[in-house]
């Protein structure tokens, strides 16, 4: 009985205690269900875009860089596919093994080996270390071919820079190079668009209208699993190209311009006297902007980075010259503007036995036997000092600055397009005593009417002074994009007060290369439809002692950085004016005989070109 | 009391085979099936090594399930003591002579299957625990002797298993033993009273715990502290299972696992990926059949005559129920990931012998429900 009544006790209890603990199961059950329900209904958004973002990946792609075209269509600087090999860290399982293997696989000497090893140390895990950036096809396929071993290495086609006419279009193109963490801070556009190994322009146009040129990225999405492999393709969203810029320039009358400047410190300008196209801008010594596009080797760049030249200055933009002679057609033109002179103003110029003299300064003329009598004409067509000493003592450094100005010199030619352009100087009493607090003296105005003194102009400067003079006098704007459609106001308003005056100067500058004794005689084109009018101008670097005149020594025994610069400005065809050019010549000597002969050069070309560039313009438009 | 002995003598095959549970057995076999699609998921969607092992171990067990259920629950009763003691002895051989696997002994390799003594616990501890309570007095269960007998019997397999190690089956043989306790009677205020204590010494535990569980512990308070290493399992199948939405990604399109951002997805983490595959609802659902299942061993408890019956059904029922709630609240974040299968979905042999092995002994009782044990 009593085992009977215990037992009975027992079951009460076992059954007691079940009904206790399946309340608790329901309840934990209930538990659990919500639980469910909060991650798979309440939360289910946020855990399925947790899902994609583990198993999708995006990769983007460098954008393709917009093209640079010159006027014919010519791409002049474009794009190639260049195969390199990536290697992300942090996705490699045992790098010290996959790097080893690249290098086997690529034949990597020790010394490239090195620099892998050293940049891996110095970028983080997660971003791209760039083995290699331009493999050839076989080495390239080789690597593709072992994947399978080599996680984490990523085979890349990428589209790189090419330059086609190498150092012919350096100095007006810039050149890309790889984005640095400076880009990427001050530049929005490359912080968004930036992908290890975009290219971005350092300098130049590249520089300039990077924006224009970018491009979208390509995005390609893709499935990874847990260990980052590569599963499957899910998009791939095409970006689009930059846009291709075309520019004014001609790359004939470009090459020919390099090829005059072999071997020599210089610049020429070419532009059209109507529209202010820039037919050719060349700056030499010049490089390969190819180079750049990988990183330039140490030894390439103290190359370029110590050669006396100075290959890396633009010297067309940044180039600040004593203008020398080249300034007498504007010193000419202000004082036949204000009345000073009349076209029959004559000097009598002695030679260096009599120089002029004023308080106490003598002023020579570059003509140790002088000139004798000469009248406006024929100062220019000889270059007669004397002659412009005395036209800008009675014009006054004041009246020929503002002349100066308007012909577009003193300031830049090209606004913001180049951000290494100077500006150059244009003195005038004012600025003096600005500038540097004291007052001007009259012998600063006579060296200045031969271009020498505070006087700095850069050549396109001078080039687009001489397009004004040649085109009647009228302001004009330069331009090197050919569809830029820029409005200015001013365009086309002249520059003189009497148009007779522009055609005296003019014509001086035709007497100065197409008449007997002119100073560019020899460099003359007799067939009228090539015929140029020009000046040549010679400035001193370094100022004339008595003693050098005694010495009177060639060019040649003179050290090379105390040379004179030769420079050149010239308009043709004479009949019909179209282009304009300068020509400097660093350190050359005299601007007649080193500088003015390669315009003889050039004006066959340009005139020759000019009719490809006329029928180039009306199929254009039979086209539309 | 004889003539039932009689009766139960003279049932023959076909009324044995009349009197089994068949919800229940369709419900295991709805389990099993689930279990193999899951499975064959697991394996990218093609019969690999993971889903002929399993589909072959859930028809070998779950015969044997079925033989088990034919014997005698008598049988099972005498064989409470022995069992445990076998596997005793083989958890100890283990710890000696073990194959060694991830840094842990855990296996006795019988040549066709590497068994695991310490899955096999799980269900002999209640044997034993069931057929030691049962003819114990009630004024007897809370006597010292009798406490520190069933401590003993609970301690020394969980030491066993502790230095394995594997914390997650040790816990949960402590938890087999604990729920026949509950069952037997012992006092409440001990379980209330030895709750406090673990509470206030959790920091003491916490202390002697390795490296690697102080940080699953760590990582369960903030699975983001580390979420490529410890947290990355918990992170990983939270995202799973919230990814999977109400009705899922559908069969043989879940991600996460595919793209192998599981870990231990045939094992523990198996309830991850069926939960992304099959979303809300599916998971609901499985948890339906789980109850099913309970309900029906607590009910086959509840109509045994004897009090080994009862006891041994309820427990097992319980257990197998806080199994479930372990795997699942790990899987979904809510507790600290220890290793803990869910029964018949995980692949494994051993967990899934002893499972069936306890469902034969439950099917047992019913076929021999009528049977008192004296």
């Amino acid at each position: 009985m009593i085992n009977i009544s215990d037992s009975a006790t027992k079951l009460n209890s076992l059954n007691r205690r079940m009904f206790i603990l399946a309340t608790a199961k329901i309840i934990i059950l209930g538990g659990i269900v919500s639980r469910l329900f909060f991650l798979q209904v309440k939360e289910n958004k946020k855990y399925l875009t947790l899902s994609d973002k583990n198993r999708i990946r995006e990769w983007k792609l460098p954008p393709i860089r917009g093209d640079f075209e010159d006027y014919f269509g010519n791409t002049i600087a474009g794009n190639f596919e260049a195969y390199q090999l990536h290697i992300i860290p942090e996705e490699v399982e045992d790098f010290r093994y996959v790097i080893y293997r690249v290098k086997e696989l690529l034949d990597l000497s020790e010394k490239q080996f090195k620099k892998i090893l050293k940049k891996k140390n110095e970028i983080k895990p997660w971003e791209t270390l760039i083995v290699a950036d331009n493999l050839n096809w076989e080495k390239f396929s080789k690597i593709n071919n072992h994947l399978y071993d080599l996680n984490g290495v990523k085979p890349v086609i990428s589209i790189s820079r090419d330059y086609p006419y190498k150092e012919n279009f350096t100095h007006v193109l810039g050149y890309v190079s790889q984005a640095n963490e400076n880009d990427i801070l001050t530049n929005e556009n490359i912080k968004e668009k930036f992908v290890p190994g975009l290219k971005v322009g350092k300098t130049g146009l590249e520089r300039s209208f990077e924006k224009r040129l970018i491009g979208s990225n390509s995005v390609e999405r893709y499935e990874v699993n847990a260990y980052g492999r590569r599963i499957s393709q899910l998009a791939f969203q095409k970006g689009d190209k930059g846009e291709t810029i075309k520019l004014t320039i001609d790359t004939k009358i470009q090459e020919l311009a390099n090829e005059l400047l072999k071997e020599k410190a210089g610049s020429i300008c070419v532009m059209d006297i109507y529209t202010g196209a820039i037919i050719a801008m060349h700056s030499s010594p010049s490089f390969d902007p190819n180079s750049f596009v990988f990183g330039i080797s140490q030894d390439e760049w103290q190359l370029i980075r110590n050669n006396p030249m100075k290959p890396l200055v633009n010297k067309s933009l940044s180039g600040n010259y004593s203008p020398g002679s080249t300034i007498k057609p504007i010193v000419a033109l202000s004082a036949l503007e204000n009345e000073v002179i009349g076209k029959d103003f004559t000097v009598q110029c002695k030679g260096h036995k009599n120089p002029l003299e004023l308080y106490g300064q003598t002023y020579h003329c570059w003509k140790k036997e002088g000139h004798g009598f000469v009248n406006l004409r024929e100062a220019m067509k000889q270059s007669c000092d004397t002659y412009f000493y005395e036209v800008a003592r009675r014009l006054g450094v004041d009246r020929l600055s503002v002349t100066a100005k308007k012909f577009g010199l003193g300031q830049k030619v090209f606004k913001d397009i180049f951000d290494n352009e100077k500006k150059g100087l244009v003195p005038n009493t004012e600025w003096k005593k600005n500038a540097l607090g004291r007052n001007w003296v009259l012998g600063e105005t006579i060296i200045t009417g031969i271009g020498q003194g505070f006087i700095q102009t850069t050549p396109i400067q001078l080039c687009l002074m001489t397009a004004q003079i040649a085109n009647g006098g009228y302001k004009i704007y330069p331009r090197i994009v050919a569809n830029d459609e820029s409005q200015y106001e001013d365009k086309f308003t002249p520059l003189y007060k009497n148009s007779r005056n522009i055609k005296i100067v003019q014509d001086a500058m035709f007497s100065s290369t197409n008449e007997p004794r002119g100073t560019s005689y020899r460099s003359r084109l007799n067939d009228s439809k090539y015929q140029f009018a020009g000046k040549t101008g010679t400035s001193q670097v370094k100022k004339i002692t008595e003693r050098d005149r005694e010495l009177d020594l060639k060019t040649f025994q003179i050290p090379y950085e105390e040379r004179d610069h030769a420079l050149f400005i010239a308009f043709g065809p004479y009949k019909n004016p179209r282009y304009a050019l300068s020509i400097i010549i660093e350190h050359g000597g005299s601007g007649g005989t080193v500088a003015a002969p390669l315009a003889k050069e050039l004006f066959k070309m340009i005139v020759d070109r000019h009719e490809i560039r006329k029928n180039f313009d009306n199929k254009k438009y039979l086209d539309i | 009391m004889y003539q039932h002995t009689r009766f139960d003598n003279k049932n023959n095959f076909f009324q044995k085979f009349g009197s089994l549970d068949y919800v229940l057995l369709s419900c295991l076999l709805i389990l099993g099936f689930i279990s193999l699609a899951t499975m064959y998921s697991t394996d990218g969607g093609e019969v690999l090594f993971h889903t002929r092992s399993h589909f072959i171990k859930f028809i070998v067990f779950f015969s044997m399930m079925i033989v088990i259920s034919f014997i005698n629950i008598k049988f099972w009763f005498s064989l409470g003591y022995l069992s445990y003691a076998i596997i005793l002895g083989m958890l100890i051989w283990t710890v000696n002579f073990g194959i060694t696997a991830s840094g842990s002994k855990r296996w006795i390799d019988l040549y066709f299957l590497n068994l695991q003594p310490s899955e096999l616990m799980k269900i002999f501890i209640i044997l034993c625990l069931a057929k030691y309570f049962h003819r114990m007095k009630t004024q007897h269960v809370n006597s010292f002797y009798a406490i520190c007998f069933s401590l003993i019997i609970i301690f020394v397999p969980m030491s066993l298993v502790i230095i394995q190690p594997d914390l997650g089956t040790s816990l949960l043989i402590a938890i087999s033993g604990i729920v026949v306790l509950w069952f037997a009677g012992l006092n409440q205020k001990y379980f209330f009273y030895s709750c406090l204590v673990s509470i206030i010494s959790l920091p003491i535990i916490i202390s002697f715990l390795k490296p690697y569980q102080k940080l699953r512990v760590l990582t369960f308070l903030n699975p983001d502290r580390d979420p490529l290493g410890a947290g990355y399992q918990i992170i990983q199948s939270k995202i799973a299972v919230g990814s999977g939405g109400i009705m899922g990604k559908g069969f043989l399109k879940g991600t996460q696992s595919y793209l192998e951002f599981l870990p231990e997805k045939h094992t523990d983490f198996i309830f991850t990926l069926y939960s992304e595959e099959f979303g809300f609802i599916g998971s609901v659902l499985l948890l339906l059949i789980y109850s099913i299942i309970i309900y029906r061993v607590i009910r086959i408890g509840a109509l045994s005559r004897s009090y080994f019956a009862k006891l041994f059904c309820y427990s097992f029922g319980t257990s197998i129920f806080i199994y479930i709630v372990i795997n699942m609240s790990m899987v979904l974040g809510l507790l600290p990931i220890v290793g803990s299968p869910l029964p018949i979905m995980s692949y494994g042999g051993s967990s899934m012998l002893a499972t069936m092995i306890g469902f034969g002994i439950v099917m047992s009782a019913k076929t021999h429900s009528q049977q008192s044990i004296a």
